[in-house]
């Protein structure tokens, strides 16, 4: 059963099933992010996580903060994890096994929820043999990735989500080098080829965006991927109290563009309808420097010689930003 | 052998341990508000981390419209909101991060940022007036 949220009045409603007093850095987005995906429906939850920020912040024995059940098995399964979670509820369902609470739930259309947090190293590396094999074989669960652009937990080492420019422990800058080499992983259109039938990407500083984002992956029948921006204090290295603005800015400077992708199916799987939607347009674009200059792992791009890496970075955005909206356009 | 949860290293407890997030079960978390839920020991809502910040923020009732924005934005649980309605900072769950702070839309803010051996009727009584608009 969807959740009706009007405003932001009617959201502050939500009891939250994610507990204070984690051992998150003051500031984290990750804990932003996975309250407004719990509070987004008051159907039970389900959530597995994989090994990160989240996972050992969460849950430091013998303590919990997880009002939901929850799950952790290792860095690379998260995906796996949260789909034997649902294949295993389907059984007990089929064989009629369920708790009597349950079956009342079910009953008033409130069906279990099945949620998996993992960052971007979980996702765009570790855990992307068993991402993809998940998405493949097709189980009904939303996949959310919190993505930090960098290995957070263990010191700050590069990911494949870490874009050109960044400084980090294992792609230091200094007098040889202007930092990270590689440019990001296209994250979103590598889980939409799976042929999955909803794929987003979402910043917690658009919170109802994210919310009708969550609310539609929930509906749909299928394997949902949720790309969420996760501003890092320690890592991006930016003051606490500026996450919000960090995330405000990448979205207005259309770094992190905010769309979707419905891939519509038959009963065969086979996709005959293809949609992206931008579902925010910033009404004045920014420049990508102002994004930039607000996180210090940036910082050194700013001395001359490393300026041609800026206007790198704005080519890159320009172009991705043009090629969202001509896929909008011819609806593929 | 009654030693309470929280003086216990996690040396003491035997592995395999099951620790619960309620002292029973609660069917339906989501239509059970926070105040009323049975928190076991093991829940890290018993815990504090209000030794963690620096500066706090302090609530001014006078100022404030209730848009929930640092409700919505606040990563550590720590707005207490109830019925639409702000109502204060749970100190023991607060980190000082200062995001409440910086999301406040009105004018002076109805969140401010003091020094955490303030007391917070001294805060509210250095509170700034109103900005004028520059023209």
């Amino acid at each position: 059963m969807t959740k009706k949220i009007k405003n932001l009045k009617e959201f502050s409603l939500s009891n939250d099933r994610y507990e204070g007093a984690n051992l998150m850095c003051p500031g984290c987005s990750h804990n932003i992010i996975v309250r407004e995906v719990l509070n987004a429906t008051n159907d039970p939850v389900i959530v597995a996580t994989a090994t990160g920020c989240l996972e050992v912040c969460t849950a430091v024995y013998p303590k919990t903060s997880w009002d939901v059940s929850w799950i952790h098995i290792g860095f690379e399964n998260a995906a796996v994890a949260i789909a034997t979670a649902q294949a295993a509820y389907e059984v007990l369902k089929r064989k009629g096994r369920l708790p009597e609470a349950t079956k009342k739930m079910i009953e008033e259309g409130r069906e279990p929820k099945f949620v998996a947090f993992a960052g971007d190293g979980g996702t765009y590396d570790i855990g992307f043999q068993s991402l993809s094999g998940a998405f493949e074989r097709g189980h009904n669960f939303m996949y959310v990735c919190l993505d930090n652009e960098v290995y957070a937990n263990t010191g700050g080492q590069r990911s494949s989500s870490t874009p050109i420019g960044a400084s980090t422990t294992t792609s230091p800058a200094g007098t040889v080098s202007y930092g990270e080499k590689m440019m990001k992983k296209s994250m979103v259109e590598i889980m939409s080829d799976h042929g999955a039938p909803y794929v987003a990407q979402v910043s917690p500083s658009k919170w109802k965006d994210l919310v009708k984002k969550v609310q539609k992956g929930f509906e749909v029948n299928g394997p949902v991927y949720i790309n969420a921006q996760s501003a890092c204090t320690t890592e991006w290295k930016h003051a606490p109290e500026d996450t919000i603005e960090v995330s405000d800015l990448g979205v207005e400077s259309c770094v992190w563009p905010l769309y979707e992708i419905i891939n519509e199916r038959d009963e065969h799987g086979i996709i005959y309808n293809t949609k992206l939607n931008i579902t925010y347009r910033p009404k004045n674009k920014i420049p990508v420097e102002e994004y930039l200059a607000a996180q210090p792992r940036f910082k050194h791009l700013f001395k001359p010689e490393n300026r041609h890496i800026i206007e790198l970075w704005q080519k890159a955005v320009d172009a991705k930003w043009e090629h969202l909206q001509r896929r909008e356009e011819a609806g593929v | 052998m009654a030693k309470d949860i929280k003086d216990l290293g996690w040396n003491e407890l035997i592995p395999g341990a099951a620790l619960f997030s309620f002292t029973e079960p609660v069917e339906d978390v989501a239509e059970v508000p926070m105040d009323e839920r049975p928190y076991a020991p093991t829940n890290s809502h018993e815990y504090s981390v209000g030794d963690w910040r620096v500066e706090k923020p302090v609530f001014n009732r006078d100022y404030c419209i209730d848009c929930q924005f640092c409700w919505v934005f606040c990563p550590d649980m720590s707005i207490l909101s109830r019925d639409k309605k702000m109502i204060g900072v749970i100190y023991d769950h607060c980190k000082g991060c200062g995001i409440c702070v910086e999301v406040c839309p009105t004018n002076p803010k109805s969140l401010l940022m003091f020094p955490e051996h303030m007391d917070n009727d001294e805060a509210l009584s250095k509170w700034p007036s109103k900005e004028e608009k520059k023209k």
